[in-house]
C-alpha cells in the first residue's frame, strides 16, 4: 500500500506541470513523434509488400538468386554485398552513438571526427545502393516473358561434387540475334495508351532456334517446389513452353518487367529501398550540415550538443528501418 | 527546462523589438492566436465552397437534367444550357467530401481550436515551436489553393470519390477526372499531410512539456485532452495515407502495378500485373476511419467544456470521459475493415471488424450519457454555443445509432452505398463536428476577436440549421433503405425510384433553406469582428485559464508571470464559494476538499 502511494505522489510531481515530464526538450520529443509518424509510413509500405508477396507466395523470386553480385568480382556470391552494406550502415550508427556521447562531454574535436565517420558510412551505403540498383536493372542471365506475364528462365544440369545441380545459362550464350529489324511502336503511330519500352535484343524465333539447337538447355518456371526451388521442366515441355507461350525476352528489371519473376518484386524493391535510400540521403545531408556547425563551434558556444542528439535519433531510425527492409527483402 | 528559460527570455526581450509590421502580424505570424484565426478564416472559405457544392448536388438530384441558371453561372462549360454534366456531378461529390472532411473539419476545426486553446488553457506563452506552427498553416493554405485550382484544369477535378479508389484514380485516362485533376488532388493531399504532421507534433509536445505549474494531466480541461489525443491519432494515421498516395502516384505516373492488375482498355491489354485495388482500400481506410475521430473528437472536447460551463455543474465523469477518448482513439485504428464489407475481403475478417466496430459503441455511449447527466438538473444558461453543443449531443446519438446497424456486416451489406450510409455519416461526423465548430466559434469568439457575436442572430442560425439538418438527413435513412444508391447523378432512369422523387425534392428544399441561412452566421461573424459588442474578460463566467488573459491579445498571453493552477477546470457551483464558478488559478482555501472527478 505504501509503495502505491509513493508512486502516485512521484507521478503527481512528474506530470503536475511546469516541468518536462519525459525529461526531453520539445525539439527532441518532436523528433520522436516524427519518427513514430515516419515509422508508420514505412509500415504502410512493408504491409503492402507483405500483402502482395503473400498473394504470390508460390512464385515469388528467391532473393538468393537475385542479389548475387559483388563489385570487381565475378561469380556467384549471394547476399555478400548487401551484408557488407548493412554492416557499414550499422557501424555508422555506432559512430553516431560515439558522436552523441562525445557531445555530452563537450568534446568538439571528437564529435567532429565521429560525425565525419558517420557521414562517410552513410555515403558508402547510398553509393552501394546505387550500385545494387544498377546491377538489378542490368540483370544477368535474361529470361523469357510469357503471354500470361510469367517468367521462364534457362539453365542446364551440371554435376558438382557428384551432385546434380541446375546451373543458369544466359540467353546470350545460346541464342544468336537475327538480323531482321522491327520498328518500334510509338504513341504517334497508333499505340495510344503507353509507349513501348526499348525493343528486346532477341526475338522469340531466335530463342526457339537456339533452344532447339542446344539439347542440354532446360527451362524452369516461377513455381516454387517443395524443396524451395523453382520447378525445372523436361526438355519437351521446355521447348513447348517457349514455343507456345513465349512473348518476348527480358533482361534485368524495371518497373514494368522483371527477369527474376513477378514485376511486383521489382516495383516494391525499387520503391521501398528507394524511399529508404532517400531517407539515408537526406540523413547524410543533415549530418553534413550538423558537422559544419560542430566544426564552426556553434554548439560549443551553446555548451549544448542536443542538435547532434536529434539527428542521431533520426539516423538510428533510418538504420532500424533498413534492418526491417533487409529482413523482408533479402532474408525471408 | 531550457525551453522555459528561453521562452521567458524571449518574452522579456519583447518590449525592445521594433514595432511589428503588417506582414509579421497578420500574414507570417508565429503567434498561435493569429494562426488560429488564419485557420478559421481559411476553413470558413473552404466551408462555403464545400457547402455550395453540396447544394448544387442536391438541386441536381431533386430536379435531374433540368436547366438551372445557377448551374449555368457557376459551372460554365460543365453545364451546357444549364444542364449539369454527369462527370461534374462525380467531381462535385469528390471535392465536396474532400474539402469538408479534410479542409474544414480537420484543419478548420482542429487547426483553429487546438492552436487557440492549447497554449491558453494549459498556461503556455505560445506553441512549442511558433515557426513550425506558421509553416504548418502555410502548407495548409497552399494545399487548399491547389485543391481549389483543380477545378480549373481542362478535364475537371478528381472524380473518383473522396476515397480515390483505383483504378479510377490510378489510370490517367480512365475518366475525365482521372487526369490532371487527380494528380492535383494527390499533390494537394501530400502537402496537407505534411501540414497536419507539423501541426500535430506541435500540439502533442506543447501539451506534454509546456503545461504551467499545477496543471497536471488530470486537471486538463477535456478540450485539451481531445485535441491532444486527436493530434496523436493524426500522427499515427495520416502517414499511412501518405504511403497509399505515394504508391498511387507511382502507379499513375511511373508504370508500377501496386494497385492494378490485368486491365484492358479499348481492347488493348495494359502491362499492369499482379497488383490489388483491395490493398489500396486497406491502406486508405487505415487512415480513413481514424480520420472520422480526428474530425469528431475536437468537437466532443469543445462540447464537454461548453456544456459544463453553461450547466454551471462539474462535468459528469471526468475520468470516464478521458478514458473514453483514449478508448475511442485506440479502437479507431482497428476497425477500418467495416468500410470494406463488400469489397471481396474475407467474410471472417469482416466478422472480426464487426466485433471491434461494435465495441466503439461503448465509449461513445459513455460520452453521450455523461453529457446528458451533466445537463441533468443543471442551471442551464442558454446561448448559441450551448444550443449547438446540445445539438451535437442530439445528432451524435441519432447518427451513432445507425452506426450500430452499419457496423454489423450482415446488416451493412443490405444498405451499403445507399443514402442510408450518407445519412449516417453526415449526422454523426458531418453535422456533429460542424455543430462543435459553431459552438466553439460562438463560445470563443470573444477570446479571438475581443467582441461578442450577436445572440439573436445566433439563435436564428441554430434553430434553422437544426431543423434543416434533420430535414435533410432524416428522410435519407428511408430512401436509403428503399435502395436509393449514393453518388448517382440522377435516378430518373430507374422507375423503381420514381416514388422517391418527392422525398428528394423535400430534402433539397431543406438543404437550400439551411444553406442560405448560413449567410446569417457569416454576416454575424464578419460584422461582429468590427462592430460587435465589446467583450468583457470572462463573458461566460468560466473556469478555464484562457479567460484570465487580457481581452486585447498580447504576445506571450499573460502580461506578468504565468499564473499557477490549483484545481481542475470544473469547479462550478462548488459549495463554500461565493460565485458559482472558481477559476483554476484560484488557490484552495484552508481545508477545501479537491472535488476530483
Amino acid at each position: 500500500m505504501s509503495t502505491t502511494v509513493i508512486t502516485a505522489e512521484a507521478e503527481g510531481k512528474t506530470w503536475s506541470g511546469g516541468n518536462e515530464p519525459l525529461r526531453a526538450s520539445y525539439g527532441k520529443m518532436m523528433m520522436w513523434f516524427f519518427i513514430l509518424s515516419d515509422a508508420l509510413t514505412f509500415s504502410g509500405f512493408l504491409a503492402a509488400y507483405g500483402f502482395s508477396r503473400f498473394k504470390f507466395i508460390e512464385e515469388w523470386p528467391i532473393a538468393d538468386e537475385v542479389f548475387t553480385h559483388v563489385p570487381f568480382f565475378h561469380g556467384n556470391y549471394p547476399m555478400i554485398y548487401v551484408a557488407f552494406m548493412t554492416f557499414i550502415l550499422i557501424m555508422s550508427s555506432v559512430t553516431m552513438v560515439l558522436a552523441v556521447d562525445a557531445g555530452h562531454h563537450l568534446k568538439q574535436q571528437k564529435v567532429a571526427v565521429y560525425m565525419f565517420l558517420t557521414i562517410i558510412g552513410g555515403a558508402i551505403f547510398v553509393g552501394s545502393q546505387g550500385w545494387e540498383w544498377a546491377t538489378f536493372i542490368k540483370g544477368d542471365y535474361g529470361a523469357v516473358q510469357t503471354k500470361g506475364g510469367n517468367i521462364l528462365q534457362f539453365g542446364e544440369y551440371v554435376t558438382v561434387d557428384g551432385e546434380q545441380k541446375f546451373k543458369r545459362v544466359a540467353i546470350a550464350d545460346f541464342v544468336t540475334a537475327s538480323a531482321t529489324e522491327r520498328t518500334k511502336h510509338e504513341r504517334k503511330n497508333g499505340l495510344w495508351f503507353t509507349d513501348e519500352g526499348t525493343l528486346p535484343e532477341y526475338q522469340m524465333k531466335d530463342v526457339v532456334k537456339g533452344l532447339e539447337a542446344n539439347s542440354n538447355i532446360l527451362v524452369r518456371n516461377q513455381i516454387i517446389d517443395k524443396e524451395g526451388k523453382k520447378t525445372v521442366l523436361t526438355r519437351e515441355a521446355s521447348i513447348e513452353a517457349i514455343k507456345n507461350n513465349g512473348k518476348r525476352t527480358v533482361h534485368g528489371a524495371n518497373l514494368e518487367m522483371n527477369e527474376y519473376g513477378s514485376p511486383l518484386f521489382a516495383d516494391f524493391f525499387f520503391f521501398i529501398t528507394g524511399f529508404h535510400g532517400f531517407h539515408v540521403f537526406s540523413g547524410v545531408v543533415i549530418n553534413i550540415i550538423i558537422f559544419f556547425n560542430v566544426i564552426l563551434g556553434t554548439y560549443e558556444r551553446r555548451k549544448n550538443y542536443e542538435m547532434v542528439e536529434k539527428v542521431g535519433l533520426y539516423w538510428h531510425f533510418v538504420d532500424l528501418v533498413w534492418v526491417f527492409v533487409f529482413t523482408f527483402f533479402y532474408l525471408v | 527546462m531550457s525551453a522555459h528559460v528561453e521562452d521567458a527570455h524571449a518574452h522579456d526581450d519583447h518590449g525592445h523589438h521594433p514595432k511589428e509590421t503588417f506582414i509579421t502580424k497578420y500574414i507570417f505570424s508565429q503567434d498561435h492566436k493569429m494562426i488560429a484565426k488564419q485557420y478559421l478564416i481559411t476553413g470558413t472559405i473552404m466551408g462555403v465552397i464545400g457547402v455550395m457544392m453540396s447544394l448544387m448536388m442536391r438541386m441536381q438530384i431533386a430536379w435531374p437534367e433540368e436547366p438551372n441558371v445557377i448551374f449555368k453561372a457557376l459551372l460554365g462549360k460543365w453545364a451546357p444550357e444549364g444542364v449539369m454534366d454527369a462527370d461534374i456531378y462525380l467531381a462535385l461529390v469528390t471535392i465536396h467530401g474532400t474539402i469538408m472532411v479534410f479542409f474544414v473539419l480537420t484543419a478548420g476545426l482542429s487547426g483553429t481550436f487546438s492552436n487557440l486553446l492549447i497554449p491558453l488553457q494549459i498556461g503556455a506563452r505560445d506553441m512549442a515551436s511558433g515557426f513550425l506552427n506558421m509553416v504548418s498553416y502555410w502548407l495548409f493554405f497552399i494545399s487548399s489553393v491547389i485543391m481549389v485550382c483543380s477545378f480549373f484544369v481542362e478535364a475537371g477535378p478528381a472524380a473518383a470519390g473522396w476515397t480515390i479508389y483505383p483504378p479510377l484514380s490510378a489510370l490517367p485516362l480512365a475518366q475525365g477526372g482521372s487526369g490532371m485533376g487527380m494528380t492535383l488532388w494527390l499533390v494537394s493531399m501530400a502537402i496537407f499531410i505534411a501540414s497536419s504532421l507539423l501541426g500535430s507534433l506541435n500540439y502533442v509536445v506543447t501539451v506534454i512539456n509546456l503545461r504551467t505549474k499545477g496543471m497536471s494531466m488530470t486537471r486538463l480541461p477535456l478540450t485539451i485532452w481531445a485535441f491532444f489525443v486527436t493530434a496523436i491519432i493524426g500522427i499515427i494515421s495520416f502517414p499511412v495515407l501518405l504511403s497509399a498516395a505515394l504508391l498511387l502516384i507511382m502507379d499513375r505516373s511511373f508504370g508500377t502495378s501496386f494497385f492494378l492488375s490485368d486491365i484492358f482498355i479499348q481492347g488493348e491489354v495494359l502491362h499492369y500485373q499482379g497488383g490489388s485495388p483491395v490493398l489500396f482500400e486497406h491502406l486508405f481506410w487505415f487512415l480513413g476511419h481514424p480520420e472520422v475521430y480526428i474530425v469528431l473528437l475536437p468537437a466532443l472536447g469543445i462540447t464537454s467544456e461548453i456544456i459544463a460551463t453553461n450547466s454551471r455543474k462539474p462535468i459528469f465523469g471526468y475520468r470516464a470521459m478521458v478514458a473514453s477518448i483514449l478508448a475511442i482513439a485506440f479502437l479507431s485504428t482497428i476497425v477500418w475493415g467495416h468500410h470494406m464489407f463488400i469489397s471481396g475481403m474475407n467474410p471472417f475478417l469482416g466478422s472480426v471488424f464487426t466485433f471491434t466496430t461494435l465495441l466503439i459503441a461503448i465509449p461513445s455511449a459513455v460520452k453521450a450519457f455523461n453529457y446528458i447527466t451533466t445537463l441533468w438538473k443543471g442551471n442551464l444558461q442558454m446561448n448559441p454555443a450551448m444550443l449547438f453543443s446540445i445539438g451535437l449531443v442530439s445528432t451524435f446519438i441519432t447518427g451513432g445509432l445507425t452506426g450500430i446497424i452499419l457496423g454489423d456486416s450482415a446488416l451493412d451489406i443490405n444498405v451499403h452505398d445507399t443514402y442510408f450510409v450518407v445519412a449516417h455519416f453526415h449526422l454523426v461526423m458531418g453535422i456533429s463536428a460542424l455543430y462543435g465548430m459553431f459552438a466553439g466559434i460562438y463560445h470563443w469568439f470573444p477570446k479571438m476577436f475581443g467582441r461578442m457575436l450577436n445572440k439573436k442572430l445566433g439563435y436564428i442560425h441554430f434553430w434553422v440549421t437544426a431543423v434543416c439538418a434533420y430535414g435533410v438527413f432524416f428522410p435519407m435513412h428511408f430512401i436509403g433503405m428503399a435502395g436509393l444508391p449514393r453518388r448517382y447523378y440522377t435516378n430518373s432512369n430507374f422507375p423503381l425510384f420514381d416514388d422517391l422523387a418527392n422525398v428528394n425534392v423535400v430534402i433539397t428544399l431543406f438543404a437550400l433553406i439551411g444553406g442560405v441561412f448560413q449567410l446569417v452566421f457569416l454576416y454575424n461573424f464578419f460584422a461582429s469582428i468590427f462592430y460587435g459588442k465589446k467583450a468583457v474578460q470572462n463573458p461566460w463566467r468560466s473556469n478555464t485559464m484562457e479567460w484570465t488573459t487580457p481581452v486585447e491579445h498580447i504576445h506571450g498571453n499573460w502580461p506578468g508571470a504565468i499564473p499557477e493552477v490549483h484545481r481542475w477546470a470544473y469547479d462550478y457551483s462548488k459549495p463554500g464559494h461565493e460565485d458559482d464558478f472558481v477559476p483554476q488559478t484560484v488557490p484552495m482555501y484552508e481545508g477545501e476538499e479537491e472535488l476530483q472527478h
